[in-house]
């Protein structure tokens, strides 16, 4: 299997670096139930945990997933619209450097800022969301709540219910699925499913009409709807909730078992449904919860992992290291 | 380098003895097996720690559990060694608090493996005593690390791997002495 050596999308994955990247998440979800939370696998390292764009969850989860493998952060913090993008860019990239860190993960506005970065550090880049490009981990999480929840990732109908065309979330999902066999179904306002979307990966399909997107569903993956947007004045929030929010009613013309699940953060009563949200079929909590186990997985792996040209033990230690 | 194979330390029926054997003197020394629960190391002591449970139960009929712990996560070389390990997880489905433990290892070399692996048992909880058992004590340690049951003591030199051989890792059944010639 090809060694990873960065995370800066699913769509250059194989199947194969995706079911290890899962798999090796498996203990460290064991690892959420301790009653200690700290390892000391990474003491010593640092990772600079760069975000150019707004987040909670997603900087908590890497921090959090840092911090119980026992490595230190630095964070770092701009927003991307007081600089020039390039600009700040580079400046950010050679001021990180000078501090020496392990590993970077970073957010940034612009898709490909991460590669930017990746091609001039030495050292493992983490691609927390760059623009409307791709959001890895995130499909990573959800691939794993997939499996853990209906028991296998192949061959799901899987639907995607919002702001297609903005969402980095449903681009890495939509690459990591089909990878298993998904046959996809994008959903929401024309404006927000257009025809390019289709040219993404093999069997995906769009629609207008919630009704049919649902209808023999296993997977439904509800993203948010940005208030940012909303406001533009082709589409009301009261028409979208008419339209495209999932209903307990709507939930049902999919399949009995689907599972729903949301990247959040949530505004319950516009894009989902309270009851849904909170319903046994909603996998939401499971998503945070996963969410830490594979970012823990992939610092494991990318940050632990010494340089190619670190000396070699000086003894070979067979019997101790069995 | 090659490597060739020295002599033969244990055959597979020595294994089998000396199994017996380590089960009678952990019962013997844990009062009955009460409160006792066994611990293998991944991968070769959970093999042998699966064997010493059966034998402990059919010779105390004491329900003594068994444990496995993946000890990659506690190791202090992961900035010398090439790639991480991978990971197969810590499978313990009980409490360790206040238990009686014994951690079955198949070697005993530098003693770092059982430091990691305390370490990761204490991440678990607060067991009541630790003891140690291994199938071979090759000597060289760098740890002050003793095992309280030793199959067989042997004594090699600093170029000698011993190999633990087991059925259901490996297909055959005996224990060995190789060296690396250059």
């Amino acid at each position: 299997m090809q060694h990873l050596s960065h995370l800066l999308g699913v769509e250059s994955l194989t199947t194969e670096q995706i079911s290890f990247i899962l798999d090796q998440a498996k203990p460290f979800q064991e690892f959420q139930r301790y009653p200690l939370k700290k390892l000391a696998t990474l003491r010593g390292k640092t990772v600079a945990v760069a975000f150019f764009e707004a987040s909670t969850r997603t900087r908590i989860s890497f921090t959090t997933a840092a911090a119980r493998l026992g490595a230190d952060t630095m964070a770092l913090q701009a927003e991307s619209s007081s600089l020039k993008k390039g600009e700040s860019l580079i400046d950010t990239v050679r001021t990180l450097e000078a501090m020496r860190p392990d590993g970077i993960v970073i957010r940034h506005g612009s898709s490909g800022a991460p590669e930017f970065v990746a091609k001039r550090l030495e050292i493992p880049v983490v691609n927390a969301g760059d623009g409307a490009h791709e959001h890895p981990t995130q499909a990573l999480l959800d691939a794993l709540t997939i499996r853990d929840r209906k028991g296998r990732i192949e061959d799901w109908n899987v639907t995607i219910l919002g702001d297609i065309l903005h969402s980095r979330v449903a681009r890495s999902n939509i690459h990591l699925l089909s990878k298993f066999g998904a046959k996809i179904t994008l959903c929401g306002p024309a404006m927000w499913v257009p025809r390019e979307l289709e040219d993404l990966a093999p069997n995906v399909r769009r629609t207008t009409r919630t009704e049919e997107a649902l209808e023999g569903a296993d997977v439904i993956f509800v993203l948010r709807v940005q208030t940012e947007r909303i406001h533009e004045p082709e589409l009301a929030a009261e028409e979208y909730i008419l339209g495209y929010q999932l209903t307990a009613k709507r939930l049902r013309l999919a399949r009995p078992d689907a599972l729903v699940l949301h990247p959040g953060p949530m505004i319950r009563g516009l894009e989902i449904d309270s009851a849904v949200a909170d319903g046994p079929q909603s996998g939401v909590l499971e998503q945070v919860t996963n969410g830490l186990a594979v970012r823990m997985a992939l610092l494991y792996h990318l940050i632990g992992r010494a340089p190619v040209d670190a000396p070699h033990p000086a003894k070979d230690r067979s019997n101790a290291s069995d | 380098m090659r490597v060739v194979e020295k002599r033969q330390l244990l055959s597979a029926e020595e294994i089998g003895r000396t199994l017996q054997r380590l089960a009678h003197e952990i019962i013997e020394e844990s009062s009955g097996a009460k409160n006792l629960a066994l611990i293998g190391i991944r991968r070769r002591g959970v093999t042998l720690a699966d064997r010493l449970v059966k034998a402990i139960r059919s010779l105390s009929k004491a329900d003594v559990p068994m444990g496995i712990l993946d000890i990659a996560l506690y190791r202090d070389d992961l900035s010398t060694i090439g790639a991480q390990p991978s990971l197969q997880g810590t499978e313990i489905d009980f409490p360790v608090d206040d238990r009686d433990l014994v951690v079955v290892d198949d070697v005993l070399y530098t003693g770092r493996t059982i430091r990691a692996a305390m370490n990761g048992l204490f991440d678990l909880g607060r067991p009541r005593r630790v003891r140690l058992c291994v199938l071979i004590d090759r000597g060289h340690r760098e740890l002050p690390v003793e095992a309280t049951f030793v199959g067989r003591t042997v004594q090699t030199s600093d170029s000698e791997i011993v190999e633990v051989r087991l059925q259901e890792t490996d297909g055959e059944e005996r224990v060995v002495l190789v060296d690396r010639v250059p």
